[in-house]
């Protein structure tokens, strides 16, 4: 089935299987790694993006439904070679270890900021719901996206 | 997860969905996908087709009518529900909406969904049968419209056949409601729930205790606890909580959620 998505403002046109997630359509297709797989059952956030203006994650779609779709990944962060504000703000704060949850965690604190640039501490909290991750114990990244959102 | 072999639609119109339906045994409803896209990897489900719902206009959004009742288009998203000015006329819907999963989940799953899965955990059905909601079915031989206690069959089994849509949600006026859960983890998968609403009496439907959500009424909280063990519950048992626990926590949620329908 023929598709056409832009991924970070770049069209792809692909032909795909209708059974591809869209996540494998990103890593395998694309070659788009930042985003990444890791519980594949929709709980823990590695595969968030941006879908349509939305936070979504990325296994719990299929390929095919993003047809003429606007798609923004880790990848279309940063400002050129810099880090934009954010990423600047997940390094200065320790808020990663191994940082294979760090692309979802950085989509879904783009997409709060995006609607609400100075949430409160909970709204910041809620916003991170759906993105496990295993090495910080979050309070490093809740200390970025807060100090990011000033 | 490399899903199984699967044909995929994208009608333009509730019209084509159920022709597309109606033509294959094996063509399942694609609504957000939260649910069905999971069972499929875990082939729990395999359809054959998946017939993608999102897009069509006519089953979204959200009226609110004179008399205060609520239509409510089934491929409306829990965020989109939780936004919407006209559902906060029924304040429990928002409430128990945004409890659900997380950002991501809430901005794709959608209320016809979380129905017409009817898993014995979710969220909704005991809702829509405590405050006593309505469900328009269509299919080829029409349309009818069923109360929430004649929707809901069986786990994962609901009144929409083969072949049909649920298209329109119509959620009755009212604002004294109450809604309770014991959860795996905040906003988890619920282990008991009880939604409650109050006009005059009591109307409390328990969740995860059987295979559909099973309505107990009292007079009033004082009389929930007793109403609940007159219901001679006998839920399942798994890791999570055994069948006394559960049942211990129905008559535990249901006082708190009556409670609150009735403060």
């Amino acid at each position: 089935m023929d598709v056409a998505v832009s991924v970070n403002g770049t069209v792809y046109e692909r032909d795909v299987e209708p059974r591809k997630l869209l996540i494998h359509f990103l890593r395998d297709d694309l070659d788009l790694t930042g985003s990444h797989i890791g519980c594949d059952t929709g709980n823990c956030g590695a595969c968030s993006v941006i879908f349509d203006g939305k936070l979504v994650k990325s296994c719990m779609l299929l390929a095919v439904q993003a047809n003429g779709a606007q798609i923004e990944t880790v990848e279309g962060l940063s400002e050129g070679d810099e880090l934009n504000a954010l990423q600047r703000a997940f390094r200065e704060h320790h808020a990663l270890q191994c940082g294979y949850c760090t692309p979802g965690m950085l989509m879904s604190a783009t997409a709060l900021l995006r609607d609400n640039p100075s949430p409160s501490d909970d709204e910041i909290k809620t916003a991170l719901q759906g993105n496990i991750c295993r090495c910080t114990g979050y309070w490093n990244i809740f200390e970025a996206v807060k100090a990011a959102a000033r | 997860m490399l899903l199984r072999e699967v044909e995929y639609a994208k009608p333009a119109s509730v019209a084509e969905a159920l022709t597309l339906l109606a033509a294959d045994d094996g063509a399942r409803a694609l609504a957000g996908g939260q649910t069905l896209i999971n069972v499929m990897k875990a082939r729990a489900a395999s359809p054959d087709a998946l017939v993608d719902l999102n897009g069509l206009e006519e089953l979204k959004g959200i009226e609110l009518g004179a008399d205060g009742t609520l239509s409510i288009g089934p491929m409306t998203t829990y965020a989109e529900l939780i936004a919407s000015a006209e559902a906060r006329a029924r304040p429990i819907l928002g409430e128990v909406c945004a409890t659900i999963a997380d950002v991501q989940v809430r901005n794709r799953g959608t209320i016809g969904g979380n129905l017409c899965s009817n898993d014995p955990t979710n969220h909704l059905p005991p809702l829509m049968s405590a405050i006593g909601a309505q469900m328009t079915i269509t299919g080829a031989g029409g349309t009818r419209t069923v109360p929430a206690s004649d929707f809901f069959l069986g786990v994962y089994m609901t009144a929409v056949g083969p072949g049909e849509l649920l298209t329109r949600i119509h959620v009755p006026a009212g604002r004294h409601d109450g809604f309770a859960a014991v959860t795996l983890g905040v906003d988890g998968t619920c282990i008991v729930n009880a939604a409650a609403t109050w006009d005059g009496k009591l109307r409390i439907a328990l969740g995860c205790v059987d295979a559909v959500p099973v309505l107990v009424e009292a007079d009033s909280v004082d009389d929930v606890r007793a109403a609940v063990r007159g219901a001679r519950l006998d839920p399942p048992s798994d890791v999570h909580a055994s069948s006394e626990y559960r049942a211990h926590l129905a008559g535990v949620l249901a006082e708190r959620a009556a409670r609150q329908a009735a403060g």
